[in-house]
C-alpha cells in the first residue's frame, strides 16, 4: 500500500534539524508534497507484467515490500518485513555516478511474540550500492536483496540482516500479480491523490530465520507490494493504518484507512479470492474501528482492530502479535504481524504510522 | 575594644594606603601580575584553540578516532571496493580527501564525504555532521560546500577569478555550488558531497579511505585484503602523541614565565609587609585582631590579582593572536593537523586566567604574610643574620632537587618525566645559586687587600638576601634562554646541512596516475637535458602495530654520495642494492630498537621477508617510521607499490626550461613539482615557524627577569641608604659609592650570567638528548654557540646596568642630610 513505507521521503528531514521551512513537508513524511517535472500516475495506464515488477524513475518515489508470516518447526509465530524505497529528490534523466539523484532506503524487521529487531540501510542510485534490474529481477541494497530465481518471477530468493537478526527466506508462487483500485490506480484520496499499486498476496515462503544467534526453520505465507507514484497522499492525510490478511479460507484481504487532520478519513481495500480475483472496495463498503491503545515508544496506538465490510458478511478482529513491533527507524513507526479471528480466521500485517 | 562593630572599610584604607605612597611598588606589582598572567594565559589560549580543532576534526570522523579502511599503497583507490564491501554487509562509509592549490598559493582542504552512510541513526550520532545539515541540497548538484566564514569570504573572492570558478561549477546545473557557512569549521576545510569532492580533486571514481559505522561482518576478503588495510584507531594515535607533545613544550615554557614572574610579585609583596610592620602594630593597638588583620590582606591581595588579571588576560590575547599563524602553520607543516587561524576564547579560559592571577599573588604572599602575622619580636629580625639559615635550606632543596633531576635521568622514559627533569634541574639550580654567589663573593671578600675593597665584597653579600630572588629569576630566563637558544640554533644548523644532503637531486615530481607516471618515464629518457631519472615507489606497511612507509629507490651516487647516515655497516648502499639489505629512519630504529646489522622481518605480499640493516639515516620532522630498500626488490615483494615519485638530476641551468617543459606537456603543478630550491625554502619556513613561538616566549621571560631585576633593585635603594651612610660619613664620595655600587651589581650580574651558561648548556643537553628523542625520535648533534653565550651575557650586564639607574641616580643626587638622617635614624 501506498502509504507505508514511504518515510523515506523524509529522508530529506531525517539527518537534521533544519528541513527547509519553506519547502516543509506536507502529510506523513512529506508524501503530501506537490513536485513538478515528475511523471503523474493516470487511470488510463495500463500495468505490464513483469516490467512493472522493475523501477519507474520517471515517478518521485516507489517501493517494494514484502511481509511474510512465518511459523517455526515449533509452530511458533515470526513476523519478518523488507521494504526497498527509492525516492528521486530532482526530476528528469538519471545522473551517472556519485551525482545521481535517486535515493535508496531499505528497511527490515523480524518479530516474534516476545521480540522485535528493525534495521534501516540507505544507499544512493548510479554507483552500484542500492538498485533495481530486471532480466533477471533484482532489488538490493546493500547485502539485502530479493531476487527471482527463476525467469518468470515464481520463485525468488529474500535476505537482510540487522545487528541481532538475519533471514533468508524462497518465496513462491503460481499465481499472477493482483491490481488494487481501477486496474492498478489506486485512489488515496476525494482529492484524486493515488499511485499505481498491485500486488503478488500469494507467495509461500520457506527458509530459515536467525534472531540473537538462534537459528529458526521457518514456513509461511508471504505477500509483495508494489507501488510508485510521485504524489501519493494529500496534504492533510497524517498517518495511516494498513492491514494485509492471509484468511485461512485462502482469500486475501487488503485494508487501509488514511487518516485526515479534520477527522474525515479515506478508506480503501481490495477483497482478492482464493482464486485470485479481485473485487476493489469503495470507502463506504468498508467500517474500521480501532479497539484497545497501547503504549510503546512514547506513543498509544490501537493494536486491536474490529473490521467490518458488511456486504462480503465480514466481521473479523485482529490482535497484535507482539503489541511493542515498534520500527525503531529514521521514521519511526509500528508494523508486526497479527491474529485475525471472528467471521473469518487467519494471520496478516498491520503498519501504523503518523502517531 | 573590637572594631568588628565599626564600619571595618578603614582598615582596607589604610592598607592600600600603603600602595599610594609607594606607586613605583605598586606599579612592579602589578608588572610582575600582568606578565605572569599574560603569558601563561596567552600559551593556554593557543592550546585551547589547536585542541579545540583537533577534537572538531576528531569528532567530525576523522581518522583519529575511527577504524576504518586505506589503500596498501598509500593515496587514493577505486570506489568499486567500497560498493563491493557494502554488498557484502560490511558498514562502511567513504571520504575522499585531498588539498585543492589555488592561485596566491592559497589551497583547500576538500573533504567529500555521502551523508547517506556516513550518519546512519543508531551507528554514528548525526555529531558528523554540522547542526544546519539540509540533505537535499546538499546532494543536488550544484552541491553545497561547508566552509567557516573567512573561507567563504576568501571563496567568493577567488571565484571572480573564472579559472578558478570553473573548478568549482557543476557539470549537471552549469551553477557554482552554495557555499553554507558553519562556525564548527576550521579556516581551509571544505566539506562536501563525495561527487563534487571527486570533481573538484579530479579523482573521479575515487576514495581515500573507508570509515567503519559497525563492527565488520568478518575478515576482509580476499580481493581487498591485497589492496586494503584495516587499521584501528591506536595506530594513528601518535599524531596525538606528538601534538600533544608539542602543546606541552609550549605550557613548560609559559609555566616558567610565570614562575618569573611571580618572583617579582613576591618580591613586591614582601617589601610591601616589610614596610607595613609599623602599621601593624598600629592596626593591632586600634582593636583589629590578628584575625580581621588577614583577612583584609587577602582580601586586599585577592582585588590586586583580579585587577591584574583583565590587563593581565588582554595582554595574553594579544601575545596569543600574534603567535597563531605561525603555530597553526607548523602544526599544519608538521603533523597535518588543522589549526583554525582565528582565535576564538571560551569562558573557561577567562576564568582560568583570573584563578591563575589570584591564585599567583596568593602563592606569592604565603610567606611574607607568615613572616608578618608572626609575633613581633621586640627587635626588627636582621636579613642578614636570617639568611644563612635560609639560604642552608635552599641549598638543602636544590640539593634535593638536583638528586630527583639525576634519578629522573636514569631511570624515566616518558616525555613528562623529561620535563618533570627539566624542572628539578632548573628550580635545583636557582635554589642552589644564593649559596653558590654567597661562597664566590667569600672568596673574593679573603683575597682582597685593603678595607674599601673589603667592605665592598662584605656589602655585595650583605644585598644578596634582597637581590637573590632577581637574580635566580635572572638565572632562570638566561639558562633557558641559552638552553632553548642553544637547541633550536642546533637545530637549524643540522636541519639546513641536512636538507642540502637530502635534497640533492634538482627537481622532484610527482604523477597523478600510473598512465601519467608511464608518459613522463617515456618523456624524460629522450631529454638529452635530463642526467639521470631516480624513480621511487612507496607502500605502507606494519610493523608491530606502528604504521611505517616503504620507499624503493634506485641506488645512485645521488644518495650514496649525500644522504645522511648516522649509523652504517660498511658499504651500506652497495649492500642495499645487492642483497636483501635496507636502511631505516632513526625514528623508527629508537622506536624498535634496532641497529645496523639487526635483521628485520617484513609483511610482503607472498609471506614475511628478512632484511638486514644496513644503515640508519636522520629524517628530521618525519612523524612515522620510514624504510628504503632498492626498488628492484620493492618490485618483487611489494608488486602494488605506488608508483609515480621522480628526481632528476639536471645540469642546474636548465632546471627551469626543463620544468616548464614538464608543466607545459603533463599539465603538473606546483603541488606535484618542485624544484630544490622551493622544497628547501618551504622546509626552512616551516622551521622558522615553529620555533618562532619558542623565540617569542624566551624573549619574554629575559624581559620579565630584567624586570624582577630592576624592581629588587629600586626597592632595595631605599634601604640602601642607610647601609651607605657610615661609608660616606668615612669619606667615601658619593661618586665613589655610586660606581662602587655599579661595580657591585654588574659582578653580581655577571656570577649569575656566568653560572648561568653551564646550566643552560645542561639544559640545551637534556632538550636534545632527552626531550627531542621522546617527543619527536630524533635526536640531535650537541652544538656551542658562545657568540649567544656572550651576547645573553651583554644583555644581562644591560639589563643590570637599566635597572640600576634610577636607583644610583638617587644615590647620586641623595643630600649629605639625607645621607646624615638615615645614618641617625639607623642609630
Amino acid at each position: 500500500m501506498i502509504t507505508k513505507r514511504l518515510y523515506w521521503l523524509v529522508l530529506s528531514c531525517l539527518l537534521l534539524s533544519a528541513c527547509n521551512q519553506d519547502e516543509s513537508a506536507q502529510g506523513f513524511a512529506g508524501l503530501g508534497t506537490q513536485v513538478d517535472g515528475f511523471a503523474q500516475v493516470s487511470a488510463d495506464t495500463r500495468l505490464a507484467f513483469p516490467e512493472d515488477f522493475g523501477k519507474h524513475p520517471e515517478y518521485r518515489i516507489e517501493w517494494w515490500y514484502i511481509t511474510a508470516n512465518l511459523t517455526d518447526s515449533e509452530g511458533e509465530v515470526i513476523g519478518a518485513q523488507w521494504t526497498l524505497f527509492r525516492q528521486a529528490l530532482a526530476p528528469g534523466p538519471e545522473q551517472p555516478g556519485w551525482a545521481n539523484q535517486h535515493l535508496w532506503l531499505g528497511h527490515a524487521g523480524i518479530t516474534r511474540h516476545n521480540q522485535h529487531y528493525s534495521a534501516e540501510t540507505y544507499a544512493r542510485g548510479g554507483i552500484g550500492q542500492a538498485g533495481v534490474e530486471m532480466a533477471p529481477f533484482k532489488a538490493w541494497i546493500d547485502d539485502w536483496q530479493l531476487q527471482s530465481t527463476t525467469a518468470d518471477l515464481n520463485q525468488l530468493s529474500l535476505s537482510a540482516r540487522g545487528d541481532s537478526f538475519s533471514y533468508s527466506l524462497t518465496l513462491s508462487t503460481e499465481a499472477d500479480p493482483v491490481l488494487h483500485g481501477d486496474k492498478g490506480f489506486s485512489l488515496k484520496s476525494d482529492t484524486g491523490q493515488a499511485s499505481h499499486y498491485f500486488s503478488q498476496p500469494f507467495f509461500t515462503a520457506e527458509g530459515q530465520v536467525q534472531i540473537d544467534e538462534q537459528t529458526y526453520a521457518v514456513t509461511g505465507q508471504a505477500w509483495m507490494d508494489r507501488e510508485w507514484s510521485s504524489q501519493p497522499l494529500a496534504a492533510d492525510q497524517q498517518g495511516w493504518d494498513w492491514f494485509s490478511m492471509h484468511l485461512d479460507s485462502g482469500d486475501k484481504l487488503m485494508l487501509f484507512r488514511l487518516r485526515h487532520t479534520d477527522g474525515a478519513h479515506y478508506y480503501s481495500g481490495t477483497w482478492i479470492s482464493a482464486a485470485g480475483v479481485a473485487q476493489p472496495l469503495s470507502p463506504d463498503q468498508i467500517q474500521m474501528t480501532p479497539g484497545t491503545s497501547h503504549a510503546v515508544a512514547g506513543r498509544h496506538l490501537p493494536i486491536q482492530w474490529q473490521l467490518e465490510i458488511p456486504h462480503l458478511g465480514i466481521e473479523i478482529e485482529t490482535q497484535a502479535i507482539n503489541p511493542n513491533a515498534w520500527m525503531d527507524t529514521g521514521i519511526p513507526y509500528w508494523e508486526g504481524p497479527i491474529r485475525i479471528s471472528g467471521s473469518h480466521s487467519g494471520v496478516g500485517y498491520l503498519e501504523m504510522t503518523g502517531y | 575594644m573590637t572594631v568588628s562593630r565599626f564600619a571595618q572599610g578603614w582598615v582596607l584604607h589604610a592598607l592600600l594606603s600603603h600602595w599610594r605612597r609607594h606607586p613605583l611598588q605598586l606599579l612592579m606589582l602589578a608588572c610582575g601580575l600582568i606578565a605572569a598572567t599574560a603569558l601563561w594565559s596567552g600559551v593556554q589560549a593557543l592550546n585551547d584553540q589547536a585542541r579545540n580543532s583537533y577534537d572538531q576534526a576528531a569528532e567530525r570522523f576523522n581518522s583519529l578516532a575511527q577504524t576504518q579502511l586505506i589503500s596498501r599503497a598509500g593515496g587514493d583507490f577505486s570506489e568499486q571496493h567500497y560498493i563491493d564491501l557494502r554488498r557484502m554487509g560490511w558498514k562502511v562509509t567513504p571520504l575522499l580527501e585531498g588539498r585543492l592549490e589555488l592561485p596566491d598559493s592559497q589551497s583547500l582542504r576538500i573533504i567529500g564525504l555521502d551523508p547517506l552512510t556516513l550518519t546512519l541513526p543508531g551507528v554514528q550520532s548525526s555529531r558528523s555532521l554540522p547542526g544546519n545539515f539540509d540533505l537535499s541540497r546538499f546532494l543536488t548538484p550544484p552541491g553545497q560546500l561547508l566552509v567557516s566564514q573567512s573561507t567563504a569570504d576568501s571563496l567568493k573572492h577567488l571565484w571572480e577569478n573564472t579559472q578558478v570558478a570553473q573548478l568549482f561549477i557543476s557539470a549537471q546545473t552549469g551553477r557554482l555550488p552554495d557555499l553554507q557557512v558553519n562556525p564548527e569549521l576550521t579556516d581551509e576545510e571544505v566539506i562536501t558531497d563525495i561527487h563534487l569532492a571527486q570533481q573538484l580533486l579530479q579523482q573521479p571514481g575515487k576514495v581515500t579511505r573507508l570509515l567503519l559505522t559497525a563492527n565488520p561482518p568478518g575478515p576482509l576478503p580476499e580481493a581487498q585484503q591485497a589492496l586494503l588495510r584495516l587499521i584501528t584507531a591506536e595506530d594513528e594515535a601518535d599524531l596525538t602523541r606528538l601534538t600533544q607533545s608539542f602543546h606541552l613544550n609550549l605550557t613548560a615554557l609559559s609555566l616558567l614565565a610565570f614562575v618569573v614572574g611571580l618572583l617579582i610579585v613576591y618580591s613586591c609583596i614582601n617589601l610591601a609587609f616589610e614596610q607595613r610592620r609599623p602599621l601593624r602594630r598600629i592596626l593591632h593597638s586600634c582593636g583589629v585582631s590578628q584575625r580581621q588583620l588577614l583577612g583584609w590582606l587577602l582580601a586586599e591581595l585577592l582585588l590586586l590579582g583580579v585587577l591584574a588579571a583583565l590587563p593581565g588576560l588582554i595582554t595574553g590575547y594579544l601575545i596569543a593572536s600574534l603567535l597563531l599563524p605561525d603555530l597553526a602553520a607548523s602544526l599544519r607543516g608538521l603533523y597535518g593537523a588543522q589549526v583554525s587561524g582565528s582565535l576564538t576564547l571560551q569562558p573557561a579560559w577567562w576564568l582560568s586566567g583570573v584563578a591563575m592571577a589570584a591564585g599567583g599573588v596568593l602563592l606569592a604572599a604565603i610567606l611574607p604574610l607568615i613572616r608578618l602575622m608572626k609575633p613581633a619580636t621586640t627587635q626588627p629580625e636582621d636579613k642578614s643574620k636570617r639568611f644563612p639559615y635560609v639560604c642552608s635550606w635552599l641549598t638543602l632543596t636544590g640539593a634535593l632537587l638536583w638528586l630527583i633531576a639525576l634519578l629522573l635521568m636514569q631511570a624515566g622514559e616518558s616525555l613528562a618525566s623529561g620535563f618533570l627533569l627539566l624542572t628539578s634541574l632548573l628550580f635545583g639550580a636557582a635554589l642552589l645559586m644564593p649559596a653558590c654567589l654567597n661562597g664566590l663573593l667569600k672568596l673574593a671578600e679573603r683575597s682582597s687587600r685593603g678595607p674599601v675593597s673589603q667592605w665592598l665584597w662584605a656589602d655585595a653579600r650583605l644585598q644578596l638576601p634582597g637581590l637573590s630572588l632577581a637574580l635566580m629569576a635572572l638565572l632562570l630566563a638566561l639558562s633557558t634562554s641559552i638552553g632553548v637558544g642553544g637547541m633550536v640554533e642546533g637545530f637549524r644548523k643540522t636541519f639546513s646541512g641536512w636538507l642540502d644532503q637530502r635534497l640533492a637531486a634538482e627537481i622532484y615530481l610527482r604523477a597523478d596516475n600510473p598512465q601519467q607516471a608511464e608518459a613522463i618515464e617515456h618523456w624524460l629518457a629522450d631529454r638529452d637535458d635530463v642526467e639521470i631519472v631516480l624513480p621511487s615507489r612507496r607502500t605502507e606497511i606494519s610493523l608491530q602495530g606502528w604504521p611505517v612507509e616503504l620507499r624503493g629507490f634506485k641506488p645512485h651516487a645521488t644518495y650514496s654520495d649525500h644522504w645522511p647516515l648516522l649509523s652504517s655497516l660498511p658499504s651500506p648502499w652497495e649492500q642495499v642494492a645487492e642483497q636483501p639489505a635496507l636502511l631505516i629512519n632513526e625514528q623508527l630504529a629508537r622506536n624498535l630498537n634496532l641497529s645496523p646489522g639487526d635483521s628485520i622481518q617484513l609483511p610482503a605480499a607472498e609471506g614475511d621477508k628478512t632484511f638486514i640493516i644496513a644503515a640508519i639515516y636522520s629524517d628530521y620532522g618525519n612523524p612515522k617510521g620510514q624504510l628504503m630498500l632498492s626498488i628492484e626488490r620493492m618490485l618483487l615483494h611489494w608488486p602494488d607499490a605506488v608508483a609515480g615519485s621522480y628526481a632528476l638530476r639536471v645540469q642546474p641551468r636548465k632546471v627551469d626550461a626543463l620544468m616548464q617543459a614538464l608543466i607545459e606537456h603533463f599539465s603538473l603543478d606546483t603541488s606535484n613539482l618542485f624544484d630544490q630550491q622551493a622544497v628547501k625554502g618551504y622546509s626552512t619556513q616551516l622551521f622558522e615557524r615553529t620555533f618562532a613561538a619558542t623565540h617569542a616566549l624566551n624573549l619574554f621571560i629575559l624581559g620579565v627577569a630584567a624586570i624582577a631585576l630592576f624592581s629588587s633593585l629600586l626597592m632595595l635603594s631605599a634601604m640602601r641608604l642607610s647601609q651607605l651612610a657610615p661609608v660616606w660619613a668615612c669619606g667615601i664620595s658619593r661618586r665613589s659609592l655610586m660606581l662602587y655600587e655599579l661595580v657591585k651589581l654588574l659582578t653580581l650580574a655577571m656570577l649569575t650570567a656566568l653560572l648561568a651558561i653551564p646550566l643552560g648548556l645542561l639544559l640545551n643537553l637534556c632538550l636534545v638528548k632527552i626531550i627531542n628523542v621522546r617527543a619527536f625520535g630524533w635526536e640531535l648533534p650537541l652544538y656551542h654557540f658562545p657568540g649567544q653565550w656572550l651576547w645573553l651575557l651583554s644583555l644581562a650586564l644591560i639589563a643590570a646596568l637599566l635597572a640600576a639607574l634610577i636607583p644610583l641616580l638617587r644615590l647620586y643626587f641623595s643630600s649629605p642630610s639625607d645621607l646624615l638622617r638615615s645614618f641617625s635614624h639607623d642609630n
